[in-house]
């Protein structure tokens, strides 16, 4: 399994250089200009001479490598600075971005904890409903509650944030007036009473967003409960005298889990894209937001880096995605 | 009474089964997958079950223990006395304690009968911490004893295997040796060696007779090989259509088989020896759907020598003399009381 894993890291590598330089590419070849968004006033040579300090003059071959450098060496040089107090950047030029001349990573750094909170609340609590519906969905097939799970389902499938959001805000904030509308990011948690309004502003984005967690991973939950449920071993656990908990609970999901854990490994990468509308919606600028607004200014360090590190993710949840099933699956052994 | 031929002999049975019925649910209607089946079972002895796909065989036995889902199973009548309680009415709890406790089972398919997920050890620990409470040394000492009593070498080592390492006839050893973890009075084994090749098919009805003679249980034998039966059981009984259509000792029932279902199945045996190669014997056309309870003998559109009654009628288990009953209106010897 070490083997295996260590393997698979070499091999992601290559991958990840490869998606580099494509996204380096794609941003290379869409049209657009980091200029324009630079007041009418500003004369064309004085733009040119921002174009050349940006370091646009340079061609792709130039640039590309020195972006490499820049995101695996001098970055992490940065923050082993900062954790340790020592001096191996030594004023190295770091990844800056267009539109706020600061470092992109700081940038990432100040949204992070907004996406994780919301984000990923959203999708711990999504789960945490998913797992038991897809249980006793499955368990007492066709039932009134497997029914009405299945149509909440099929709502959450269906039915998209910017309606379900907004729905929300309007029910929550304006007619009841329990909830705020708009996430303060600013809000600083230092007690009992800031926590709790911490969390009445959380709860609405959350729900959004762990409605779609817990419509996809409750079906999947369900279907590879059924596909256990009619199994052989299933009638030998209750042939041998095992508590219907037991059996349920023990062989069956034992058995059942295995799906769905790559399921929701390969979806945690998603959670720190952010949830571009979800954050539109309730004004949490998390990473979501981060990236729309980079987009659109053709900020290229911005979003190539950010763009990346989602690859980053992607890659390394694939791989724990594959290690995690010959974890729980004795028969897949990867030696 | 006809029925008066299922009266046990001497000895008190260990299993007494009366009556039972047991219908399945389906879309438009009901299946009548088991009607009526009383039989007996006395200690220590090797009672055979045979009768071709779909004649009940494997649904009784679940029926006794309560294995079927249900729905769309649904037990519907008779009686299933074992050590003085009725199967089919106490608790669940009641139930459970049996189940793997004192009736031991051990099923078709070694290959998805274990849990993929779970070590062996694990498997034959459970029935033996839920039902015998012992701790989880004491039962790990005891599922190597079992593993040994089957006869997988390196019993120690294996505990800690996989199903996925060990090959059918294992498993199968493995699935007995769960069965067997509590000294069960009952084995009931459904059909063991049909998905085993041959040479491990018969190493394992070995094991099953000197297990037999060791431990002392009683053990039912399903299977559609009369030549099993013919080698393992003491008494056998003939299913067709749900029904228990022919009851006799092993040597009277191939010596002197009365149902037509009997006499036609012991036809299709193949037979090696003989001047040349003949065709396989098949019994012509289908068995029964039993889409509701019978008002006539399921055999009729098979047999060779129905008369007008057997269609009108379902026969009864007409007693033969000598612990042999057969269901058939023209068996030698059927006379109505």
């Amino acid at each position: 399994m070490l083997t295996y894993t260590f393997r698979r890291l070499l091999i992601s590598i290559p991958t990840l250089l490869f998606i580099a330089f494509v996204i380096f590419m794609l941003l290379e070849l869409a049209p657009g200009d980091p200029m324009a968004n630079m007041p009418l006033t500003i004369p064309p040579e004085v733009k040119e001479k921002m174009r050349l300090a940006l370091g646009l003059g340079e061609p792709w071959w130039i640039r590309f490598p020195l972006w490499l450098k820049q995101f695996f060496i001098v970055e992490p040089q940065y923050w082993f600075d900062s954790a340790f107090g020592t001096n191996f950047a030594d004023g190295a030029q770091r990844i800056i971005s267009f539109q706020s001349r600061s470092p992109v990573f700081d940038t990432i750094a100040q949204r992070m904890p907004q996406t994780l909170w919301v984000v990923g609340m959203s999708y711990v609590v999504g789960v945490l409903i998913a797992l038991p519906i897809g249980i006793i969905s499955a368990y007492r097939q066709y039932s009134v509650f497997d029914q009405v799970g299945t149509f909440v389902s099929m709502i959450g499938f269906s039915v998209p944030p910017f309606f379900s959001g907004v729905l929300l805000i309007v029910i929550f904030s304006v007619t009841l007036g329990w909830l705020p509308s708009i996430y303060d990011t600013t809000h600083v948690v230092n007690d009992w009473a800031s926590f709790k309004v911490q969390l009445m502003q959380m709860v609405m984005p959350v729900m959004v967003l762990a409605l779609q967690t817990t419509a996809q991973v409750s079906r999947y939950m369900r279907a590879s409960m059924l596909d256990n449920l009619g199994q052989d071993y299933v009638r030998t656990a209750r042939a041998k005298g095992m508590k219907e908990s037991v059996v349920v609970m023990r062989h069956v999901l034992r058995n059942s889990m295995i799906p769905v854990i790559t399921v929701i490994a390969l979806g945690i990468p998603a959670i720190f894209g952010g949830a571009i509308i979800t954050e539109q919606i309730f004004k949490v600028n998390g990473l979501g937001q981060l990236l729309i607004i980079a987009l659109q200014g053709n900020d290229i360090p911005m979003v190539m880096t950010l763009t990346f590190l989602f690859a980053i993710l992607i890659v390394m949840f694939n791989l724990i995605a594959d290690v995690l099933y010959g974890v729980f699956d004795p028969r897949i052994r990867y030696d | 009474m006809p029925d008066g031929a299922l009266q046990p002999g001497s000895a008190d049975p260990v299993l007494d089964v009366r009556g039972l019925k047991t219908v399945f649910k389906v879309r438009g209607g009901e299946v009548h997958a088991v009607n009526n089946v009383s039989f007996d079972l006395r200690a220590g002895e090797l009672l055979g079950v045979v009768g071709e796909s779909g004649s009940g065989k494997s649904v009784t036995m679940m029926s006794l223990l309560g294995l079927l889902p249900s729905p769309p199973a649904d037990v519907r009548g008779g009686s299933v006395r074992f050590e003085g309680q009725d199967l089919l009415h106490i608790t669940p709890e009641q139930l459970r304690a049996v189940r793997g406790g004192r009736i031991g089972f051990v099923f078709q398919d070694p290959m998805t009968s274990l849990n993929p997920v779970f070590t062996v050890g694990y498997q034959i620990m459970e029935p033996l911490r839920a039902h015998m409470g012992l701790n989880k040394n004491a039962a790990r000492a005891r599922a190597q004893e079992l593993l040994e009593l089957v006869g997988i070498p390196g019993a120690a080592q294996r505990l800690d295997d996989y199903p996925h390492q060990f090959s059918g006839g294992m498993r199968q050893r493995v699935m007995i040796a769960i069965a067997l973890a509590c000294d069960p009075k009952v084995l009931i084994a459904d059909e063991p060696t049909t998905a085993l090749d041959v040479t491990i098919q018969a190493q394992i009805i070995e094991l099953m007779k000197e297990l037999r003679d060791k431990l002392g249980m009683a053990v039912i034998w399903i299977t559609h090989d009369l030549g099993v039966i013919a080698g393992i059981a003491d008494r056998v009984l003939v299913m067709y259509g749900g029904q228990v259509v022919e009851h006799a000792p092993v040597q009277e029932l191939f010596r002197n088989p009365q149902h037509p279902y009997t006499r036609a199945l012991l036809t299709t045996i193949p037979k090696i020896s003989g001047e040349r190669a003949r065709r396989l014997t098949v019994i012509q056309g289908q068995p029964p759907i039993l889409g509701d309870a019978p008002t006539a003998c399921p055999f009729r559109d098979r047999c060779d020598v129905a008369i007008a009654r057997c269609a009108t009628e379902n026969p009864p288990r007409y007693d033969l003399g000598g612990g042999h009953d057969a269901a058939c209106f023209v068996a030698k010897g059927a006379v109505d009381a």
